[in-house]
């Protein structure tokens, strides 16, 4: 009996344990580009003018860097995220006249303690993609308090306009409206579709969908089926499969991410349901991976719809404009996104844009 | 006593262990026989590369459920023996998925040909859920942590550790033969996945049959001291049942990057320790460890499996699927319930008792 | 109802599938009473006594309790309770980290509210109208197995209650403790209360019963008033035969003679574990029997469990005829020709949901290796050679091991080792909490191995037990070896003054 109060309790104390080894991790990969040692903990982060950074470059002298703090989610969350991330890691390099931190988080009260974290590393800039829309008032404050300025990017929150200086984002809507719109443009004879969709709730589903939604409505388009896939290809082979197995027609695959329209397109090779440019079934898919754009130039999909990852470029310019004096015209920045379709994109575009 | 052993009645039906999947299978069977017939249709065709393939729903409940047939038997080892659960399967999987690719491409995110061949790469997978297992296997054996607890530590860093494997890159094999194991064999018109978890089967029989891994795991799960006492060495059986559950996992993980020739760590294999353990417990099987029926988990994982596509055949919103397993997960528990089984036995019993009346 | 009689229970049947547990069974209990329901394992009386608690629900028959017209519907416990049914089980059935008070007034308070005072008082008041040694406010962990034995008593008793049914109670306990125990039992004898006791030990029957009602294969033998049936004629209505049996091992004893010439099959030297013994030399010879004596505690299992390697040796040799042996683990003695049988049979001994075929065949499949598994034909063939040479009564050798009685799960793991064909089989208190027939079986099996050539080492808490089977005794105290008997030595008073430490 005492052994196995025992055994719960130690097994009680090792999950907190766990918890905590979890947090502590989560923090610890608050790292920055240049060197993971600089930011460890509080300890080293007042002493940051001594920076890794910096030494590595000896050229340039630390006043002269914009210190900036980059908030993001995970990585590995999808192809579209390290693709964001990359670009953020290539853009704020001491070369372009940045030190950057960078903290990963999918959740939100993580993020916030690293931009408090930010806060009294003294950064000039805070770049944030929040993990949530709201719960930023509070810490936002702070951050103004501090006299650090806030860009936004990939994800808008639900804060007073005043607290962050742009917003750079997509516009999930419009990248359903030019999916939607190609599509029609296509004339096919009838619209029969399997519609793939990501995560339900999510804003690229909610905008992807919308569009498609709305168009079905209007235009007499059938859904033979409308599932969620949640952003998974396997998913996605299962759904197609059924459909297949039920032997009911359809001749477009509206898939809301690259990797379900692949999942798709296993289930139509298994089934040899021709498709691409003059087939079957036309595939459609968005994200712009690199090898999505590969089957495009390969005719075996139709069309790709491109969600920007390269953010990076524009808070560069957004920057710019403020160390220079001037103005940011526009708080909410949307940036361009374009949709290829198989028939027109080049090697050129696969290169530039794949992810 | 012999007459005892053969005796086959339908008491014993009600009382034995397997009931309670092919019911459950039987179930679902009949529930589309009655609203589609279709269901049972299977046709053979040929796929894109114009080899002769089979088709239709059951085709793709036995391809589909490979992966979680092949998890059920090491889930159903781990279980018995330790009377915990690996819920870091999926995550070992997704690891192992990105071995495979990271061997195959050689560094390179999108190779013209496959850099080493298929077997290195799956035996160094093996190796690699191997190891996961081993790793899972010391906590809860040596150190003797609670399973769960133990394998949250692989749940949770399991899916990053295989993005750092292939640095955060989505390599994609173009190689048509990599796509067979996921796919079809040229040539063979049964799905891969399903002849892949036919030969894990086999294997286990005969693993079974000519070792002791049954008797071992079920003595240490049900009595370890006693186990102990009688020579055995309950911290090693009990570590080997979770590197067993490794090679299971490579073997899924195989299946599961082959099927779309590429990987997505943060869904590959997503949530399949939950219908591991469900297919386990469908089976019967006491999640307390003890006695196990390894042909009832393997049914019961066709059962999710069944249950799934009866779903997507009828068009429900997938992310309502874990509703309608909680839905199975009550009936389980609710009928599995002492008192519950009792009344079946009892009404069964007056319903017999009636017909002899009737005829006599 | 008869006079004065608190409780009948009148035709009383239960049957499980494959068992008729009770056939006719009456049983009848008078107020102020104490009542000794006997039976080997598996005679029914734990099923009358669960079928009385509400436990089991009979088939057929009537329960008639004094005060109540009509027969009583008794369908859980909690029905038995409330019409004044307590039960107090072998096992503490309390919250050891509770007060005394807390455990005495448990799931008994109407409504959430509690006055502490009230009831610690309350309960001080019943402590001490029982004499029981505690007090309200102690926890009940720091009170002894008997004192905590005596609250659950004092708990049964407060809840109004008519009949006591006291199921093995003794069985945890010293001579002190029980003597006690017994005080409190006639105490309340006196006020009235008719108490059912069941128990092995005859000596306690004939120290505390009035009366005794004996059962057998389910069936009711008969009910006797204890002055009139004597020790053995109550054995032999257990067994159910005229008993020559106890004479038969009188004269089979001590046909091993020792001679010096004789090397030892297997000796040690210095051995100890971890498990607290101190070092210890030992020795046993070709067919002869030993055994290992000592109050509870003293470390004689201890003893046993470091020669074959179940606690961590550290330190010490064994030499098997002569040669130096390495065992560190029970694999090791196991492949030296050791058997050990366990002194906690549902702890250490049986597996519990397997098969009787599979616990039989157990140890020597673990012997054989793992990629030797015994082939289904064979494990069938040795557990029915088994069944049948240990006359174990199972259903079938595909029973699970758990839903066999006491004594035939023991005698299933005495197969278990047999069938390894060991050259010296340790049986840790074989006989302990099995009835009397398995009993005599048990030692006379142990002398036959012994005269067969085997050697047998035989702990048991029975010194009796051990006169009649041992030729050699190791004396234990306090962890360590104290003294050797044998041959003119083997008497009770001598072993017992050797544990006591009377030589010095």
């Amino acid at each position: 009996m005492k052994k196995k109060v025992l055994a719960t309790l130690l097994a009680t104390t090792m999950v907190f344990g766990l918890a905590a080894c979890g947090n502590s991790s989560d923090s610890a990969s608050t790292d920055t580009a240049n060197d993971a040692a600089t930011t460890d903990d509080a300890a080293t982060a007042d002493t940051t003018a001594t920076d890794d950074a910096a030494a590595a470059d000896d050229s340039a002298s630390s006043g002269d860097l914009i210190k900036v703090g980059i908030i993001n989610n995970d990585p590995n969350e999808s192809g579209y995220r390290t693709a964001n991330d990359k670009s953020m890691k290539e853009m704020f390099t001491a070369e372009n006249g940045y030190e950057a931190s960078f903290a990963y988080s999918l959740k939100n009260d993580e993020q916030i303690t690293a931009a408090q974290k930010f806060i009294q590393d003294g950064v000039d800039y805070l770049l944030l993609s929040a993990a949530d829309v709201s719960g930023w008032d509070s810490v936002l404050q702070d951050v103004a308090d501090a006299g650090v300025r806030v860009i936004l990017f990939d994800r808008t929150i639900d804060a007073d306009e005043s607290l962050y200086e742009a917003s750079i984002v997509s516009d999930m809507a419009k990248e359903g409206e030019t999916a939607v719109t190609w599509l029609k443009d296509q004339g096919l004879d009838e619209y029969n579709i399997i519609h793939l969709q990501g995560v339900m709730g999510s804003a690229a589903q909610v905008g992807r969908s919308g569009a498609l939604d709305e168009a079905v409505k209007n235009d007499g388009w059938k859904l033979v089926t409308q599932q969620t896939a949640e952003w998974n290809a396997e998913k996605a082979q299962q759904i197609v499969q059924s459909v297949i197995d039920s032997g009911e027609k359809f001749n477009v695959i509206y898939a809301e991410s690259d990797d379900m329209a692949k999942g798709a397109v296993a289930a139509l090779d298994k089934a040899n349901i021709s498709h691409g440019v003059g087939k079957d079934v036309v595939v459609m898919g968005f994200d712009c991976n690199k090898w999505a754009l590969e089957e495009l130039l390969n005719q075996n999909w139709n069309y790709d719809g491109q969600c920007n990852p390269f953010q990076a470029t524009y808070i560069d310019e957004v920057i710019k404009t403020i160390e220079g004096g001037g103005e940011v015209a526009e708080k909410t920045i949307i940036m361009d996104e374009k949709g290829f379709d198989a028939t027109t994109i080049t090697q050129d575009d696969v290169d530039s844009y794949g992810i | 006593m012999k007459d005892m052993k053969t005796k086959f009645s339908v008491k014993n039906i009600f009382r034995n262990q397997i009931f309670i999947p092919i019911a459950a299978m039987l179930l679902l069977l009949i529930f589309n026989l009655i609203l589609d017939p279709s269901f049972f249709k299977v046709t053979l065709g040929y796929n894109s590369a114009g080899n002769p393939v089979l088709s239709g729903y059951l085709i793709t409940i036995l391809d589909s459920g490979s992966e979680l047939a092949i998890l059920a038997i090491g889930m159903t080892l781990v279980t018995a023996a330790t009377g915990g659960q690996d819920i870091s399967v999926g995550a070992t999987a997704a690891i192992a998925g990105s071995v495979i690719l990271r061997v195959l491409c050689g560094g390179n995110s999108r190779p013209e040909h496959m850099q080493a061949p298929i077997i290195v790469a799956f035996l160094v997978a093996v190796l690699a859920s191997m190891l996961c297992g081993a790793f899972n296997g010391i906590l809860v054996a040596y150190f003797k942590i609670q399973p769960m607890v133990a394998t949250l530590i692989l749940y949770t860093a399991g899916r990053s550790i295989a993005a750092w494997i292939n640095n955060n890159e989505l390599p994609v094999i173009s190689d048509e033969s990599f796509s067979y194991f996921g796919g079809f064999i040229p040539g063979i018109c049964i799905p891969t996945p399903f002849l892949i978890a036919l030969l894990c089967i086999i294997v286990t029989v005969l693993v079974m049959k000519f070792t002791t891994l049954g008797l071992y795991t079920q003595a240490v799960g049900i009595n370890e001291h006693s186990s102990k006492l009688n020579g055995l060495n309950p911290i090693f059986i009990k570590f080997i049942t979770f590197v067993i559950l490794g090679v299971c996992v490579a073997v899924v993980g195989l299946i599961k990057v082959s099927r779309i020739s590429t990987i997505n760590y943060s869904v590959i294999a997503k949530d399949i320790e939950m219908d591991a353990i469900l297919a386990v417990a469908l089976g019967g099987n006491a999640l307390g460890g003890g006695k196990f029926n390894m042909t009832a988990s393997i049914i019961g994982a066709y059962v999710i499996q069944c249950l799934t596509t009866t779903l997507y055949k009828f068009n429900v919103q997938s992310d309502a699927l874990p509703a309608y397993k909680a839905v199975v997960v009550i009936l389980l528990v609710v009928s599995s319930a002492p008192t519950v089984r009792a009344w079946f036995t009892k009404t069964w019993a007056g319903i017999t008792a009636k017909n002899v009346k009737e005829v006599g | 109802m008869r006079d004065k009689a608190v409780l009948e229970m009148k035709n009383i049947h239960k049957s499980f599938p494959g068992v008729r547990a009770l056939q006719a069974v009456d049983f009848t209990l008078c107020e102020g009473e104490i009542h000794a329901l006997m039976g080997e394992n598996g005679a029914g009386k734990s099923t009358l006594i669960k079928v009385l608690t509400g436990v089991y629900s009979k088939d057929s028959g009537d329960i008639f309790l004094k005060g109540h017209d009509k027969a009583v519907a008794i369908h859980s416990p909690q029905d038995a309770q409330n019409l004044g049914i307590s039960t107090v089980y072998q096992e503490i059935t309390l919250c050891p980290n509770l007060s005394v008070a807390e455990n005495m007034f448990i799931g008994r308070t109407k409504g959430f509210g509690q006055n502490w005072k009230k009831m610690n008082a309350e309960a001080d008041r019943i402590l001490k109208s029982l004499d029981i040694p505690a007090k309200a406010t102690q926890q009940l962990g720091s009170c002894s197995l008997a004192v905590q034995q005596m609250i659950a008593i004092g708990r049964a008793v407060d809840m109004d209650c008519k009949v006591l049914i006291l199921d093995e109670p003794t069985s945890s306990l010293d001579e002190g403790e029980v003597e006690k125990l017994f005080k409190l039992m006639r105490d309340l004898k006196a006020k009235g209360v008719g108490i059912i006791f069941v128990t092995h030990f005859l000596d306690q029957v004939y120290e505390v019963c009035d009366k005794i009602t004996v059962l057998r294969d389910g069936q009711l033998v008969g009910e006797y008033e204890i002055e009139n049936l004597p020790r053995v004629q109550l054995v032999s209505k257990m067994l159910g035969k005229e008993l020559d049996d106890m004479s038969d091992i009188k004269s089979e004893q001590s046909t091993y003679k020792d001679s010096d010439n004789n090397a030892p099959v297997f000796e040690a030297a210095g051995l100890c574990s971890d498990a607290g013994i101190k070092l210890f030399d030992f020795y046993i010879k070709k067919g002869e029997v030993n055994g290992f004596t000592g109050l509870l505690g003293s470390g004689r299992s201890e003893c046993v469990r470091a020669i074959f390697g179940a606690d961590r040796i550290t330190g010490g040799t064994v030499k098997k005829n002569g040669k130096t042996v390495k065992i560190t683990k029970p694999i090791d003695a196991m492949k030296n020709g050791i058997a050990y049988l366990p002194e906690d049979r549902k702890r250490d001994g049986i597996v519990g949901d397997l098969s009787v075929r599979d616990n039989i065949i157990l140890a020597l499949q673990v012997m054989q290796g793992f990629f030797k598994p015994i082939s289904k034909a064979q494990a069938y063939k040795y557990a029915d050679e088994y069944i049948k040479l240990l006359s174990i009564k199972t259903a079938s050798a595909d029973t699970p091991i758990k839903s066999l009685s006491g004594g035939n799960q023991q005698k299933v793991l005495i197969g278990r080792w047999l069938l390894t064909h060991p050259e010296y089989l340790i049986l840790d208190e074989p006989t302990r909490g099995i009835d009397v027939g398995t009993k005599i079986d048990i030692q006379k099996l142990v002398l036959k191995l012994a005269s067969e050539g085997m050697s047998v080492t035989f702990i048991s808490s029975e010194t009796d037990e051990m006169l009649r089977t041992c030729s050699r005794l190791v004396v234990m105290r306090d962890r360590k070896v104290v003294g050797e008997l044998s041959g003119e030595d083997l008497t009770q008073n001598k072993i017992m003054s050797t544990i006591a430490g009377g030589d010095k």
